[in-house]
């Protein structure tokens, strides 16, 4: 008799249980909706739904119902209404101004309590689901102004190691101007910026008396190779604040010659995204002016030419604002940031961002701190938001800068690259600050042009396709297995269905998105799951045939075969493993796919069919044969 | 039912020469093949040309899809775009289309053959590679370093010529995968690199089982002789070799079949994965486990599995 611990029998029925419960809510289908998150200052509260809702009825737009909570607001519309859904954006998101950032989404209908335990359904990729697709532009002429200022004090330098005297380099219409005394030295000062500063175009201009000018420009090719730059590392931003926010496969790319495309799968926190897509929030840490009077500056507007007038984001108990002399000189700026986490601060509890220096900003903090113990240093908070207003029917798009002192504190300590700044609003500020600090600046700002709701990329047809090949290829195993080893393919068929089952709900509790190469990837497993099953079942032939009772062969198959399937599968995890830490995008989401599925299939095919074999065989005191499909049972039954 | 007889002994290790010699010739062909053709990426890794048109009345995608099949445009992505009317289309240009513009022209007269009231809803741009070229050398990244720890561990769990065996073959195996794409220009895309490298989780799984049967042969048989005993693990393992192999072959060959092109590539290099991973576990990794004589004394366990029988004088 096959002695099988009771608990192993409990151990199966809960965890089938448990996959069950955590596999069903793939079954809801997703409902539109429109998500509504408020910026620094607004909040989400019952007005606010009291307005969206009036702007709804007053549009005549069905909605199932307005959800709020965690500070975000949620208007589902009916299943299958995505015209609806725009129309509804659009109209909130005049009303609401610049207050809230309104965005399409998709909602999960999972129940809720369903979702309390954790439950819910995998998320699914653009290939199979669609999302939300930004486009957006990006302004490098801020970038090549800087570059312009670059080079002129290159050409400055140039004239000067060679004794050029000129009058001046500033900027004209189009690009720089310099200025010479004479011909000569314009002829001079001409073969020597073309010499020293290769990027740039010069050509003679215009004479006026005796101002004799040239016209130097940046170089078409280096303009493009600078916007081309600019693009490429503000993909890489993006890519890193969508990878921070945790959305998964989404796809960045560049389109044409100043823009980038964001498409991000259905049912995230697509307005949190929107945000932190064209958000641009920075810190900058400076010496404080003691000898100067702020107030008196701001009266006067005089301020001492060193010196710039901030004003800090409390206000007085008066409710006005409090200036505040700042050296013009920074410290260290969120460019020397390598990383920021925030947590609250663990003495006072307030928000606050820790803050990691690369070697520069650390050796300068050092510098800075040593000299001024006891001294206040400043926090100034530097916000750049897109604004859209509408001027004679027209979009106009600005940005608009803000900046704010959160703190100023007195340096007790000498410290260099790691350190803390409080002051910020709420944890929540915090912590985007943190992420923004984290994913690096933009190279140049950007502004949402667009954003659409788009369908998936494979198309209904190739969808059920799809689906179909994958049943039928898994029917085919089916089939295969039980005619092969007749009762014990029919075990082992019955532990790939369980280990089906098991692998979704992993996959949905874990939050994997599904994508058709991922559907591709669950049928390799179960295709490869078999493998375990197979080295048991000829396993047990093998026994029979050496002559073991058929109980003793399902013990020594059991047993045996368990050396190799760990040895096989440990080495497969192994490629999984690699799959998933060193792959991006769908590359990672197939490794993890690769990855719960040895997992399960383990389980599932060793302990499962093991449970069930017993089951059926272990109570039987006299067996003849084994139902396996072998030489070995004819001889038994004849 | 019995396929295999269960007693078959196939001398797979006297045809060594020869297996080796055929393995080494297609592995110095897939690298002149990888050298000279290379590979045909697939739009995720070169990037083309976004065309957005507009129906008058909706359009059914599958229809788009369909239009720009018959016009030549083949591995197109289409999509929806916001409603039922706006359409997006990225493809990889063709040869004799330099710029985007024509693209979009060509395009558009593709539609047109099959609906009058498409036009284009915006110029077309020329868009980057959904993929950085990162991801192509992380992917090579990830392969390394599959075969680095997979090396470990057989290394740690067998013995050393085994993990040279194993990774030994897996090259060969992920070398030959690669050479029968850059053979067949079959387009290279996101998902064949993700099965590329499943391709290696599964050939490795077939040789560590047969390897796993030398090393149990090698215990329980006293007089130990490697040709006999690397002949019979190959031949009592084969019929689990084929079954598995047969399985895997079945679910791969209906999404290949019948799953539509978006798991083509897929299904495709997993079923040419398999089929080299299978005959690569008996005719490459066997062989060269017996060319770096491989012994009774290597596996034997190094503590001793009854300390009753050390005891005994």
């Amino acid at each position: 008799m096959n002695e099988f611990p009771r608990w192993k029998y409990v151990l199966v029925v809960v965890v089938l249980l448990l996959g069950v419960l955590y596999g069903v809510p793939n079954l809801f289908v997703q409902q539109p909706a429109v998500q509504i998150n408020a910026n620094r200052g607004a909040t989400v509260d019952e007005a606010l739904k009291e307005r969206v809702q009036g702007v709804l009825e007053k549009e005549k737009i069905t909605f199932d119902r307005i959800e709020t909570g965690d500070g975000r607001m949620l208007v589902r519309l009916p299943i299958g209404e995505t015209e609806e859904q725009a129309k509804a954006q659009e109209k909130l998101r005049t009303e609401l101004g610049d207050q809230y950032v309104v965005a399409l989404n998709l909602a999960s209908t999972v129940p809720a309590w369903m979702r309390a335990i954790g439950a819910r359904e995998m998320p699914k990729g653009l290939d199979l689901q669609g999302g939300v697709h930004f486009l957006m532009e990006v302004d490098s002429k801020d970038v090549i102004e800087k570059q312009l200022q670059r080079f002129s004090d290159d050409i400055r330098s140039a004239l000067r190691d060679r004794d050029i005297r000129y009058q001046s380099v500033g900027r004209g219409p189009q690009g720089l101007v310099v200025t010479l005394r004479n011909d000569e030295d314009r002829d001079a000062a001409l073969t020597a910026i073309t010499a020293a500063v290769p990027d740039v175009e010069v050509s003679r201009g215009a004479q006026v008396g005796d101002a004799w000018t040239l016209n130097a420009n940046v170089k078409p090719e280096k303009i493009r190779e600078i916007s081309q730059n600019t693009i490429r590392q503000n993909v890489a931003t993006l890519s890193n604040r969508i990878n921070a926010l945790g959305v998964a496969e989404p796809l960045i790319q560049q389109q044409g010659e100043n823009r980038i495309a964001v498409e991000l799968p259905g049912v995230q926190d697509t307005a949190e995204a929107k945000k932190t897509l064209g958000a641009q929030a920075t810190l900058e840490y400076r010496a404080v002016d003691e000898n100067a009077d702020a107030f008196a500056a701001m009266r006067t507007g005089q301020v001492p030419p060193d010196d710039k007038l901030y004003y800090r984001r409390d206000r007085g108990p008066d409710g006005k604002q409090i200036p505040i002399l700042l050296k013009k000189k920074i410290i260290v700026s969120g460019d020397e940031m390598v990383d920021a986490t925030s947590a609250p601060d663990p003495q006072s509890g307030t928000p606050s961002v820790s803050v990691v220096l690369n070697s520069a900003g650390g050796r300068k903090m050092l510098d800075f701190t040593t000299k001024s113990v006891g001294k206040p240093m400043a926090v100034v908070y530097i916000e750049r938001t897109p604004e859209v207003r509408v001027v004679d029917g027209k979009e106009v798009r600005s940005t608009k800068i803000t900046e704010e002192v959160i703190s100023v504190a007195n340096i007790r300590g000498v410290f260099s690259n790691r350190f803390q700044t409080t002051g910020l609003g709420s944890n929540d500020e915090a912590a985007e600050l943190a992420l923004l600090l984290r994913s690096g600046s933009l190279a140049a700002p950007i502004d949402i042009v667009e954003e659409r709701v788009i369908g998936p990329s494979l198309g209904k047809d190739n969808i059920q396709k799809g689906i179909m090949a994958v049943l039928l290829g898994l029917g085919a195993v089916l089939v295969f297995m039980a005619f092969y080893y007749w009762l014990f393919g029919l075990i082992a068929d019955l532990a790939l269905v369980f280990n089906l089952v098991l692998l979704l709900a992993v996959m949905s509790a874990v939050g994997v998105t599904l994508t058709m190469p991922g559907i591709a990837g669950i049928v390799l497993t179960l295709g490869m799951a078999i493998d375990a099953n197979v080295l048991i079942c000829e396993r047990v032939r093998e026994e029979l045939r050496n002559g073991s009772s058929p109980l003793a062969a399902i013990r020594a198959g059991y047993d045996k075969a368990w050396a190799t399937i760990l040895d096989a599968n440990v080495t497969h995890l192994i490629s999984a493993l690699a799959l998933m830490t060193l792959g991006s995008g769908a590359i990672r989401g197939f490794g993890v796919t690769l990855f719960i599925g040895i997992l399960t299939s383990m389980f599932t095919s060793v302990t499962v069919s093991h449970a069930i074999t017993n089951l059926v065989h272990g109570r039987r005191k006299k067996l003849k044969g084994l139902s396996i499909g072998s030489g070995y049972t004819r001889a038994a039954a004849a | 039912m019995e396929l295999f007889n269960p007693n078959s002994n196939i001398d797979f290790l006297a045809k060594r020469k020869i297996s080796l010699v055929i393995s080494i010739l297609l592995i110095l062909v897939s690298l002149g093949l990888l050298a000279t053709r290379g590979l045909n990426y697939a739009l995720d890794f070169t990037g083309g040309v976004l065309v957005e048109v507009h129906y008058d009345e909706p359009a059914e995608i599958d229809q788009v899809r369909s239009a720009l099949e018959t016009g030549g445009f083949h591995g197109a992505q289409v999509q929806s775009l916001g409603g039922t009317r706006d359409v997006s289309i990225r493809l990889q240009p063709r040869e004799d289309q330099k710029d985007a513009e024509r693209v979009g022209r060509d395009v558009l007269a593709a539609l047109q053959t099959q609906r009058q009231d498409v036009s284009l809803a915006r110029h077309p741009d020329l868009v980057g590679p959904q993929v950085g070229a990162e991801l192509r050398s992380d992917g090579f990244v990830a392969a390394v370093f599959v075969m680095i720890g997979i090396m470990i561990y057989i290394g740690i769990r067998f013995e050393k010529r085994f993990a040279v065996a194993a990774i030994a073959s897996e090259f060969h195996d992920a070398i030959l995968t690669l050479g029968f794409f850059s053979a067949t220009q079959i387009d290279f895309d996101l998902t064949v690199l993700a099965s590329l490298l499943a391709v290696l989780g599964y050939s490795i799984n077939d040789k560590v089982v047969v390897f796993d049967r030398v090393r149990e042969l090698f215990r329980i048989t006293r007089k130990a002789e490697p040709y006999a005993i690397l002949n019979k693990a190959v031949n009592q393992t084969l019929s689990r070799t084929i079954m598995t192999s047969l399985t895997t072959a079945l679910a791969m060959g209906a999404l290949y079949f019948w799953g539509g092109p978006a798991v083509h590539g897929f299904a495709l290099t997993m079923l040419v994965g398999i089929v080299i991973g299978t005959l690569s576990s008996i005719f490459f990794a066997n062989p060269i486990l017996y060319w770096l004589g491989v012994s009774k004394t290597d596996l034997m366990p190094v503590t001793k599995e009854d300390p009753e029988l050390a005891r005994r004088p």
